[in-house]
């Protein structure tokens, strides 16, 4: 029941190495295949996303150095040679391997610490290899915890709540004010590369209503085709203020194009409710004595920065209480593992002190004509109750009790002790 | 409107002190409510699930308790809960802590939690401080009178959520107007959110009040002949009524809409606190506790 993990992610290996490693869906479904078939692994993973390759599984219980195996594999695999992974990829075994998964699902070893993508990304996974069938119980207990882990982080911490982006701020600022946006409006002022960004995560977060101005026409119209919004042509954006809740503007241009007069109108035309101006020019776009307008709330990009740079701050001091939630699933699957671990023991001792009974039996009552053969069942059914008793308590005491097989760590050592064969449970 | 037909001011109640403090559901009841806001805190501060179940869990415990304590009082001096002005304020405390528990509910949002327990305890001591004092029953009682005393309580419980609701959107409208939404402000629910709750709740209220003052006035009707006798805290309630039907329009108009709405309704729960305390206490000659 050993686990290994082999793998590199953008803090040991360039994004040229990255890319080289990187497995497409048909390459991971081969690479899980040929590992089986080679008889390396008996359950194995392949998570590969644009940040980490990694390859978990679960070998033969007769193998040794099944990692430096596996670790050939991937190299020959991807025609590299070992020299040229020297340092990128890395190895855990066992506890290291789970606490490993359990940190990237919860977005602790993200390159944008807490990013929620991971999750996806590490759910995606697990369901291909479970339809394939190339996990096992081992995997399919240890993704099944990842992926709870990832979901009680995200939840329980603000690891993952509070954005990290200015594009993403100001969506969630919106948020903050409007509550859900399914049935919000939004005005987007720019079409560039900016204003993208925010357009994407207003439909993501779920508004539907997008009107799109641009002083070039076609960029609007091509922003607009893409996320299912409606074109306003630039001379119109005085009347336009009227219609939305939240302005996003980036355009370049030297002076502000919205006003405080412009604003009073459309806040009178728009019967005073909340409106959120996100302004993301520079140098802005909105007239900074427009945040005095009652209902208004005025954002620029300098303030949309801060609350980055506070949130990231915020996401830091958060990676304690991730890793305690961690550390208990981690323990929890230990537990697990040694319990299975303890019932393969046992049940195997059991079987074999069974053998050796049945040939000891038949051994000394052959010196035994004498005995009837009511006498004989009774000699053999009083021997099965002793050993069922001797094998009974201990097993168990060895189930009911983690601390007990905390102490018996090294289930192994049992095997050898008692020369048990070593079968898979 | 709810309260307590008075018998001669100068202490005709007996003075058999039934129901103090030590009263083990009233510690039991206090420490559980402390203990949830404790959680609540903690749940604000630092979002955990055990923190949040936890809290939700011992009010509900809580609230168990205090009808417990609510029921004890009540077969100890052989009197309703609101036949005392104590006895009232703890029902409302009671009441005030169930509504509560039903928005929770409703909208899954526990951020509010800090902001409500506090009054709820402090209410709960207000009432249980002082010892319980037998009184003698009004000249009638019946279903009316408990309908018409319990509505305008919940009433009132309705409005003091909406009032802790306004007192949370003018705070986050500050610090999002500022720029100052510090760790707190991404956990509180969004502005339109607690506007809306808070109208929600003084819709509740304005239906409960107006239906508890329907019930009053039948039953003096019954009693006396006549629906109301000049008794200030009538015209009070019913001026508590209007404003708060005022709220309800006003908030919905492009003047008022937003902070200004909040602020209202902060200012309509002074009237609230007046009529429960000085109306009753000193100018109401039907509705006095004592």
């Amino acid at each position: 029941m050993e686990i290994v993990l082999i793998g590199l992610n953008h803090r040991t290996a360039s994004v040229d190495l990255r890319e080289r490693l990187a497995f497409t869906p048909e390459q991971a479904r081969e690479a899980a295949e040929q590992l089986r078939s080679r008889g390396i692994l008996e359950e194995s993973l392949v998570l590969s996303t644009c940040n980490r390759s990694e390859l978990y599984g679960v070998p033969r219980e007769d193998a040794t150095d099944s990692a430096g195996a596996v670790e050939l594999f991937v190299a020959s695999f991807h025609q590299l040679s070992l020299i040229e992974l020297n340092g990128s990829l890395y190895r855990h075994r066992d506890s290291q391997a789970v606490r490993h998964l359990f940190r990237v699902s919860a977005g602790l070893d993200s390159m944008l610490l807490g990013e929620a993508e991971i999750l996806g990304q590490v759910r995606d996974a697990y369901q291909i290899a479970l339809d394939r069938g190339e996990t096992g119980p081992v995997l399919n207990r240890m993704f099944q915890a990842a992926l709870e882990v990832g979901k009680r982080v995200r939840s329980e911490t603000e690891l993952g709540t509070r954005p990290v982006s200015v594009a993403f701020s100001g969506v969630k600022l919106a948020e903050r004010i409007f509550g859900k946006l399914n049935n919000h409006r939004a005005l987007i002022v720019g079409a560039g590369a900016t204003s993208e960004q925010v357009v994407r995560h207003l439909t993501d977060r779920g508004i539907k209503q997008l009107r799109v101005l641009n002083r070039t026409p076609e960029h609007a119209v091509d922003l607009a085709a893409r996320f299912g919004g409606e074109v306003v042509p630039w001379e119109n954006l005085s009347a336009a203020l009227d219609w939305p809740d939240l302005i996003v503007t980036s355009v370049s241009a030297s002076e502000p194009i919205l006003t405080r007069a412009m604003i009073e109108r459309s806040m009178a035309a728009r019967g005073n409710r909340a409106l959120l101006l996100i302004d993301l020019g520079v140098p802005r776009n909105v007239a900074s004595d427009v945040g005095d307008i009652y209902n208004t709330y005025l954002y620029n990009i300098d303030d949309l920065t801060e609350i980055v740079e506070q949130n990231k701050k915020a996401r830091v001091s958060e990676i304690p209480r991730a890793e305690a939630i961690i550390d208990e699933h981690v323990e929890k699957f230990l537990h697990w593992q040694a319990g299975v671990a303890a019932g393969a023991v046992l049940g195997d001792l059991r079987k074999k002190l069974v053998a050796e009974r049945e040939a000891f039996v038949q051994e000394r009552l052959a010196s035994m004509p004498h005995l009837s053969d009511a006498d004989r069942a009774q000699v053999a059914a009083m021997l099965q109750e002793l050993l069922e008793r001797v094998i009974i308590t201990p097993a168990e005491r060895m189930r009911g009790i983690p601390e007990l097989r905390r102490k018996l760590q090294n289930f192994e050592a049992i095997r050898d002790l008692f020369r048990l064969d070593r079968e898979k449970p | 409107m709810f309260g307590q037909w008075t018998f001669a001011a100068g202490g005709t109640c007996c003075r058999e002190c039934v129901h103090k403090m030590t009263s083990p559901y009233v510690i039991a009841t206090l420490l559980f409510y402390a203990a949830s806001l404790a959680l609540y805190i903690w749940n604000l501060r630092e979002p955990s699930r055990a923190a949040g179940i936890g809290a939700t869990s011992f009010l509900v415990i809580g609230l168990g308790l205090h009808y417990l304590a609510l029921l004890a009082r009540s077969r100890l001096i052989h009197a309703v809960p609101y036949d005392d002005l104590f006895g009232s304020l703890s029902l409302f405390a009671w009441l005030l802590a169930a509504t509560y528990l039903c928005l929770e509910a409703i909208h899954r949002r526990r951020a509010v939690g800090p902001f409500v327990l506090p009054i709820v305890i402090g209410v709960f001591l207000l009432a249980h401080l002082p010892e319980a004092r037998a009184v003698k029953a009004p000249p009638a009682q019946g279903p009316l009178f408990a309908f018409h005393v319990t509505l305008n309580i919940l009433a009132y419980s309705a409005f003091a959520i909406s009032f802790v609701l306004s007192i949370i959107f003018l705070v986050q409208n500050w610090r999002l107007r500022n720029r100052k939404l510090g760790v707190v402000g991404w956990r509180f629910p969004a502005l339109d959110v607690l506007e809306r709750m808070a109208r929600s709740s003084v819709l509740i209220g304005c239906i409960s009040l107006a239906a508890g003052m329907t019930a009053g006035l039948i039953w003096a009707h019954r009693l006396e002949g006549k629906y109301w006798d000049g008794d200030p805290k009538v015209i009070v309630t019913a001026l508590i009524l209007l404003i708060y039907v005022g709220y309800e329009f006003l908030s919905r108009t492009a003047a008022w809409r937003g902070a200004r709405a909040s602020a209202l309704c902060i200012f309509n729960f002074m009237f609230v606190i007046f009529s429960y305390s000085i109306v009753n206490r000193y100018l109401s000659h039907f509705h006095r506790y004592f």
